[in-house]
């Protein structure tokens, strides 16, 4: 019994080995610098993009207007209005395209696939990516950039 | 014992301090070892010819006196390496007036190097290179950017950890001039491995020479190619990172490229600084170092030459 019980737990250990998997080349799609058709993001609920579009949104000041999503300049990212649109297509045509009444257009400025990586993080802050991915520490708590 | 990244080829006054412990270490431990190991054989000899113990007076004495020495050996041998130790580390921790002050930056995964002055147009700002004049007293400061880091020069003095919100310091001085390697030494994330840098120790005079064209500003184009370069360094995503002194691209993220080409490596002693190296690194960095902050870049074949040139010529 108590072997058997032995060689449960060791399979069960072995089990947990898997290391994390992070797939660190870009996709093709991210590459693409127009929306085609079926505007997928290809970091949609990807834990580790999401961290890096976090770090991204500090890193080119995002937060200069949009604080860290409460708003302030520009909109609030954190709430559930959307003026130009929610979905991942939308909101990477609102990073590369620009908006009206200041938001500038960041398109060929940041590369597409860290476009992408900031779509996912904003929509994160308003809970449309898998809650999982969310990293529970925010950037700007940090001590020194 | 040679090596450009060896703590048993001192090129400086503190790595020599460093070394002379290292050493007596060694060699007070070695002997310790031999005389333990020998004394653990003759008691497995003696021990299988005698039977009986015997225990008189005689004996008594005899083991308390070999304890007893044994004992007083240990505490006398344990002290002196202790002093030792202390003296070493307080000879190579104070210092009178540094001659020279560098700042090292810990980002992942790269070190930023400045050498801060007076006036704001003679600091120097560079990366993953650190040049010093021999025979002077260096004051290192260290600092990081994100994580926590260790900055090790082992030719030139021991590990020195980088802790966010805070700023350590330790001296270097080098007694010869020579090409060193140093490496993070505090597991800080991915690309830990590949975060080197190179450390030229180099006479006063020469270092006055770099010293003073590392204050220059980035030399301007002259050839259209390189023209072109920099107009298309200036409006691709490179400006979002990367800072040359004289044009308008002046962001901190990056390395500072200024005076990109008279510098040995790329990435962070990851590559060799070449024109093939160079393009791939530019078109993508995360296949070469997965995981670094430099992204991938869609640049066509001309605007690629053209960029690589313009960064050719940045010396």
């Amino acid at each position: 019994m108590s072997r058997k019980l032995l060689l449960l737990s060791a399979i069960c250990y072995l089990l947990s080995c898997g290391r994390e998997q992070r797939d660190l080349t870009p996709p093709i799609s991210a590459y693409a610098r127009v929306v085609k058709a079926s505007p997928n993001n290809p970091y949609e609920g990807n834990a580790y993009a999401l961290s890096q579009g976090q770090k991204l949104f500090e890193q080119y000041n995002c937060s200069g207007c949009h604080f860290h999503g409460g708003g302030g300049i520009g909109p609030a990212l954190m709430d559930d209005e959307w003026i130009y649109g929610s979905t991942p297509a939308k909101v990477y045509a609102s990073i590369a395209e620009g908006r009206p009444n200041g938001m500038p257009s960041f398109g060929g400025r940041i590369p597409a696939d860290q476009v992408w990586k900031l779509v996912v993080y904003v929509r994160s802050l308003s809970n449309l990516e898998p809650p999982a991915a969310i990293s529970p520490r925010s950037d700007e708590m940090e001590a020194k950039r | 014992m040679t090596g450009i990244q060896s703590a048993l080829d001192p090129a400086g006054v503190q790595a020599a301090q460093i070394h002379n412990l290292w050493h007596l270490f060694l060699w007070v431990c070695a002997a310790v070892y031999v005389v333990t190991v020998a004394f653990f054989l003759l008691a497995l000899i003696k021990g299988r010819r005698r039977v009986e113990p015997v225990v008189d007076a005689a004996s008594e004495r005899r083991m308390t006196i070999a304890v007893g020495t044994g004992a007083g050996v240990t505490i006398v041998a344990l002290l002196g390496l202790l002093t030792a130790s202390v003296a070493t580390g307080h000879a190579i921790g104070t210092f009178g007036n540094a001659k020279l002050e560098i700042q090292v930056t810990g980002h992942q995964w790269w070190w930023e190097v400045t050498y801060p002055h007076a006036e704001a147009d003679k600091i120097i700002r560079t990366a993953n290179e650190i040049h010093i004049p021999t025979g002077t007293p260096i004051l290192v400061r260290v600092a990081t950017r994100d994580v926590i880091h260790s900055l090790w020069m082992p030719n030139l003095h021991g590990k020195r950890d980088l802790i966010p919100g805070r700023v350590n310091k330790f001296w270097i001085e080098a007694d010869r001039p020579g090409v060193f390697r140093g490496q993070c030494a505090e597991y800080c994330g991915m690309q830990h491995a590949n975060m080197a840098l190179v450390v030229v120790a180099e006479s006063p005079a020469d270092f006055d020479r770099w010293e003073q064209h590392q204050r220059t500003p980035a030399p301007d184009p002259k050839t259209a190619e390189q023209l072109r370069g920099r107009q298309a360094f200036l409006s691709l995503p490179c400006v979002n990172c990367h800072a040359i002194t004289g044009t308008d691209a002046y962001a901190t993220l990056g390395p500072d490229l200024t005076h990109l080409a008279t510098r040995t490596t790329l990435a962070a002693g990851t590559l060799i600084n070449n024109k093939g190296n160079l393009s791939g690194w530019i078109l993508n960095a995360p296949a070469i170092k997965p995981g670094n902050q430099m992204p991938a870049n869609v640049l066509d074949a001309q605007q690629l030459n053209d960029v690589v040139a313009y960064l050719e010529s940045l010396r």
